[in-house]
């Protein structure tokens, strides 16, 4: 059953629509991340759930309860911010303990939940510190500690990891991941980095201009992405669009300019709607026919860039269905001007919308 | 580059010559044993400094002075703390003219400001003179609070708050237990600033002072129209002290960046 339900929910400011019909639905005890370039709607998604944001339309329940109405402070979830935004005034036991001693728990709980909570996200020994006498990880840590402390019912991140440096974020995504699943408390996460959310997400949901494009889990999205833009986004740079389509077996066709090509149907792949293939740059092959080894899904087309990346080369390939990107390892680099066919194998082209 | 530096050099010389040195002119001044101004003073005595504890008007209007800075800065501050957040908070339409209104006392001349006051207020209302000093010291004093508690505000992180309310705590309780420890010297900083700019104010409480009411600057003033001793000099010198030891503090509550920011 899910625990957490978003129905047709719309969110306006100055009457321009951020969010319309919008629905999602996520498992008790998973984690679940919102993903997108700036200005999808991620945020304010996560907001309208902390109860910042009013919804205009539409109704958002948790675990069978109506929260729509309930106003921020009688919904006892854990937000975890962006700059932290912990209490400058306050040590970092003060900080933990807030929540607690708003609930009226008495001294002795009080003291054992914060030093508990302290060791979980291991900053034991600092508790008379403050805010300003911490690094970014300690504070963020800090963070996590008084939003779980107070055993929400759901625990909110926004962008928690995007003032880290690139080190830090590894080790806090880990972190964030462990202490999740330790407790097994229902998570929405909101980052714009892909990789952040593929590493911790149970479910990821890619979002572009207020709607939800896909939400599968981590791995499928990023084999199968089911929409151009959701292709495009996770890295897929080649697109071939088509005139026509049948499905044959497992197999699908597609058709333009008099050329047919091949992609694979079923086995977690989804529908495949659309008229579109999309394909990685690592996964084109390049070559000449003998060496490519296969009499279909292969385009001739003509070397025009070619740039060293170190591991690989990277060439841009000049065809009649335009221009693709290929990496490349190999000894003896193609030249600018050279003949060479393109092969999209069949596994690895995806239809998408 | 030398030259240019020595240049330079002379002329920040000048500047502080021509704004300090009549203070310490009045400063040696004060000193003179003898009934009129001279510098340098023929001798040393403190005759002048004792006279202005034995001119009751100096008395009575030195307290209604205090009276009247303190009743003020409470009033402004209970307008101007809640505009200033209000103002620092949201986003709202006619927030740039509410802003404007808010600031106009430091930007409307004081003559004009105390004079319409005098002619479509305190006349019209027929108030009496304390209740007039009280409002026209509080209208001069709202700009100031809320400018200085608008800037501590502007350094305020405001997801600190909406913590707090994710928390569980209610709008008030967080503006109390959060909000406010975190801008308390900026409200200290204000209501010195502001307490500065009453105490000190002549153009307003001229046209609201009456007879047998007086503030201390407009008492100072009426004494140099009939006396030449250096008691003026006497009282500049305590207040010169006086205002050093409230902008030390400002400085070291939120430093002085505030005057060169604007």
């Amino acid at each position: 059953m899910a625990m957490l339900t978003l129905e047709n929910i719309a969110v306006s400011y100055d009457q321009q629509y951020i969010l319309k019909d919008f629905n999602l639905s996520v498992e008790k005890g998973s984690l679940i991340s919102l993903l997108g370039p700036s200005g999808c709607g991620k945020t304010t998604t996560l907001r309208l759930i902390a109860g910042f944001l009013d919804a205009k339309e539409g109704k958002f329940a948790l675990n069978g309860k109506d929260y729509t109405r309930v106003p921020v402070n009688k919904r006892n979830f854990g937000f975890v911010f962006q700059s932290y935004a912990l209490f400058p005034h306050l040590s970092v036991y003060d900080n933990v303990a807030f929540g607690l001693r708003l609930r009226k728990v008495n001294k002795a709980d009080v003291d054992r939940r914060v030093r508990r909570m302290l060791d979980i996200v291991n900053l034991s020994g600092f508790e008379q510190r403050f805010p300003k006498e911490l690094s970014g990880g300690q504070r963020q840590r800090v963070a996590i500690a008084r939003a779980l402390v107070i055993e929400p019912d759901l625990l909110l991140f926004d962008e928690p990891l995007s003032n880290l440096d690139a080190n830090l974020r590894v080790n806090m995504r880990v972190e964030i991941r462990r202490i999740q699943q330790e407790l097994g408390i229902t998570t929405v996460y909101v980052s714009h980095d892909q990789e952040e959310c593929f590493s911790i997400s149970d479910q990821v949901a890619v979002m572009n201009k207020g709607i939800i494009e896909q939400l599968d889990k981590p791995s499928t999205i990023f084999k199968y992405p089911k929409t151009e833009f959701v292709a495009r986004f996770i890295g897929f740079n080649n697109f071939i669009t088509f005139d026509s389509r049948q499905e044959n077996g497992n197999v699908i066709e597609l058709q333009t300019k008099g050329r047919t090509f091949r992609a694979l149907h079923g086995e977690g792949r989804g529908e495949q709607k659309g008229l579109k293939g999309a394909i990685r740059p690592d996964d084109l092959k390049l070559g000449t026919q003998e060496e490519l080894g296969v009499d279909f899904n292969l385009l001739p087309g003509k070397v025009k860039v070619s740039t060293y990346l170190g591991r690989s080369y990277q060439y841009v390939i000049e065809t009649e269905l335009g221009e693709f990107t290929v990496n490349k390892e190999m000894e003896q680099p193609y030249i600018s001007g050279q003949e060479v066919l393109v092969h999209f194998p069949i596994e690895k082209l995806i239809v998408v919308e | 580059m030398r030259q240019k530096n020595r240049g330079l050099g002379l002329f920040t010389f000048f500047i502080y010559l021509f704004l300090l040195g009549p203070l310490v002119i009045i400063a040696f001044a004060s000193f003179e044993p003898g009934s009129a101004m001279k510098f340098p003073p023929q001798g040393f005595s403190l005759k002048w400094y004792q006279n202005i504890f034995e001119v009751s008007m100096f008395k009575t209007s030195f307290i209604t002075s205090i009276l009247v800075s303190l009743a003020g800065n409470l009033l402004a501050l209970l307008l101007g703390l809640p505009a200033a957040y209000a103002l620092s908070r949201f986003q709202f339409r006619g927030k740039a003219a509410l802003n404007a209104i808010f600031i106009s006392p430091v930007l409307i001349p004081g003559i004009v400001l105390g004079f319409t006051m005098l002619k479509y207020v305190i006349i019209t209302y027929n108030l009496p003179v304390y209740s007039a000093l009280l409002i026209g010291h509080t209208v001069i004093m709202l700009p100031f609070i809320i400018r200085v508690i608008a800037s501590s505000l502007a350094n305020f992180d405001f997801a600190v708050e909406e913590a707090s309310l994710s928390l569980g705590a209610g709008r008030l309780k967080t503006f109390f237990t959060v909000v406010l420890p975190n801008i308390k010297s900026g409200i200290i900083a204000a209501v010195l600033i502001a307490f500065l700019e009453s105490f000190n104010n002549v153009d307003i409480s001229v046209f609201m002072t009456g007879p047998g009411i007086s503030t201390f600057p407009i008492q100072m003033l009426l004494y140099v129209e009939n006396n030449f001793d250096p008691t003026i000099a006497a009282i500049s010198v305590l207040l010169m002290l006086f205002t050093a030891v409230l902008m030390f503090i400002i400085e070291r509550l939120m430093g002085l960046s505030y005057f060169t920011k604007r």
